[in-house]
């Protein structure tokens, strides 16, 4: 993946191994688990933190994600940036996020197509925009704020969402598709959002994949989801990160592989935090798909070539 | 827009009070699939932002949780985040104003400490985030001349802070962490918490009378003799070398600057 590694680190100077994520199985790290990370047999692939819980100054959080990033490739995902908002990134959260990216020189900085904070103040959830020119324009030129302050591409995510707008005038893919164009970012393909999202508005997955440019994407996610209803008692499906990853979702991120060829998959388990060995069967069972499905892909050795 | 009228508030600001509001309509254009109705599903954005920041409230103030009971606790917090909500994306931040909102909640008068156990969560949490530095080390206030000594200051270390109560607040919020029982706290005894963070991890202490004085002024910028003297005239059994040692295992400051001695050259 010769994107992937910021042109910006000069090896031998680096405090840390410069490597890129493998195509392999990433965990999110917790605090908890991070013990038995360090001394399991099995190595993880990767671990994904989520930038704004490493943007105090100092601790023995920062001790504990140094002594992680010296094992193993790191990918800072950001959930506070609120790039879809309509009052502009907060150059100061922008800095707090620089702050991290050169700290810890991760492989991977990723971000939410999403916002959470307005004037009011910060909501701590991804909150869904709608689909249509002027938003577009906005995320565009937020990600290339970002992107300009980080010195290198960041990776988007889809994201799961649970109502619709009247303001609507694009499709999802196609509106993540021309953000990716026009600011130049990568894209990091949430397999469960887009299972979550398709059920929730009645599209069909797979014909939401077909229109995905996966050319793009850098990296997959993979979460366990909750079922509710909707105001008509139909399904509704909350993104909810505190199970395992459902068998639908396993079919569909199969289907993706098959296309894309192994690409660095991370599993998302944020709430009802199990212990790591239960975290780690789901990363083993990542990998198996990896192994089993990523040679024969169809677009090919395009990030077999590490 | 026809000239002339009124520019409508944004629709992420319309989105944002009803999230925290839940008396107020569905946000602007926000609409379910295919003519769907959309209060169930809107209601989940709700729900996510109010658990949400409800359970960042009960991380950060896990003591006055145990005090006021799981379900009374989550109740209050909800009340509390629509009065304030986080003006961070740092969640660890969170909860600045929960002392303050504690001190004219009035479901909580009867008890008149919690004020200050949510000052020593929050003083904890800022403790465990703050930069890192070392702890002034004995040597070096030792090599510091005798005639020196009563005129050096000394810099605070960052994650040093003192909460003065007029109530138990160190065995109450102590007792309350480590799930051991409170019935033999006597919450009106005055305490005064000193938290620090001498090397990975939060200590809390409480400070013998006098003492919470003699640290203030030092922490303020006052000399060795300046604090020392204003402290011995209100607390006269003031024991100072005790101070001076409990100060350096506590890690209290990070470094000292002798004075100057009398006789110093002119520039």
């Amino acid at each position: 993946m010769p994107h992937s590694a910021p042109a910006s680190q000069h090896a031998g100077t680096s405090r840390f191994p410069n490597t890129p994520l493998p195509p392999r199985a990433g965990a999110g790290l917790k605090a908890e688990h991070i013990d038995a990370v360090l001394t399991d047999d099995y190595r993880i692939g990767f671990l994904e933190v989520h930038a704004e819980n490493y943007m105090g100054d100092g601790g023995p959080v920062h001790q504990a994600l140094a002594a992680v990033r010296a094992e193993f490739p790191l990918s800072v995902h950001g959930v506070g940036l609120s790039i879809g908002s309509e009052s502009g990134i907060n150059p100061l959260h922008l800095e707090r996020l620089a702050r991290v990216v050169e700290r810890y020189e991760p492989a991977m900085v990723s971000e939410h197509l999403a916002w959470s904070s307005h004037d009011a103040g910060y909501f701590n959830d991804l909150l869904p925009v709608p689909y249509n020119s002027r938003t577009l324009d906005r995320v565009v030129s937020h990600i290339v704020q970002i992107q300009d302050r980080l010195k290198r591409p960041i990776l988007l995510e889809n994201p799961s969402t649970y109502v619709a707008f009247e303001q609507t005038t694009m499709q999802e893919t196609d509106f993540i598709r021309e953000i990716a164009c026009k600011s130049g970012c990568g894209l990091l393909l949430d397999v469960n959002n887009v299972f979550v999202s398709a059920t929730n508005h009645g599209w069909k997955p797979l014909e939401y994949l077909r229109k995905f440019p996966l050319e793009l994407v850098e990296e997959i996610h993979l979460a366990g989801h909750a079922e509710d209803v909707d105001d008509e008692g139909d399904l509704l499906l909350i993104d909810a990160h505190d199970r395992p990853v459902a068998d639908a979702v396993w079919k569909l991120y199969e289907t993706v592989i098959i296309q894309t060829g192994a690409l660095p998959t991370l599993v998302e388990w944020d709430n009802d935090v199990p212990d790591w060995p239960v975290l780690r069967r789901e990363a083993q069972l990542v990998e198996a798909v990896l192994d089993r499905l990523g040679p024969a892909s169809l677009l090919g050795s395009r990030h077999a070539a590490g | 827009m026809p000239q002339g009228k009124v520019e409508p508030p944004s629709p992420q600001a319309g989105f944002g009070a009803a999230l925290l509001n839940p008396d107020l309509p569905l946000p602007d254009g926000v609409i379910g699939p295919g003519g769907k109705a959309a209060t169930k599903r809107f209601a989940v954005y709700r729900n996510n932002v109010t658990v949400s920041l409800i359970n960042a409230l009960a991380d950060i103030f896990p003591a006055v949780q145990r005090l006021v009971g799981e379900g009374f606790f989550r109740d209050m917090a909800r009340i509390y985040l629509a009065e304030e909500p986080p003006q961070s994306a740092l969640m660890f931040e969170y909860g600045a104003g929960f002392a303050a909102f504690l001190e004219r909640f009035k479901p909580v008068d009867k008890l008149p400490y919690l004020p200050d156990v949510a000052r020593m969560e929050r003083a904890w949490l800022d403790a465990y985030h703050a930069s890192d530095a070392e702890p002034l080390r004995p040597e070096s206030l030792g090599a510091i001349s005798p005639e020196n000594l009563g005129e050096t200051i000394f810099t605070p270390h960052p994650a040093t802070c003192i909460v003065q109560s007029r109530f138990a607040v160190v065995s109450i919020f102590s007792a309350s962490r480590e799930q051991r029982p409170l019935g033999n706290i006597r919450p009106l005894e005055p305490e005064d918490g000193l938290i620090t963070r001498p090397s990975d991890a939060v200590q809390v202490r409480t400070l013998p009378s006098g003492a919470s004085l003699f640290f203030e002024g030092l922490i303020a910028g006052a000399t060795l003799s300046q604090a020392a003297s204003i402290t011995l005239e209100q607390h006269s059994g003031f024991d100072l070398p005790s101070a001076i040692s409990a100060m350096l295992e506590a890690g209290l400051f990070s470094s000292c600057t002798p004075g100057q001695t009398v006789s110093e050259p002119v520039k």
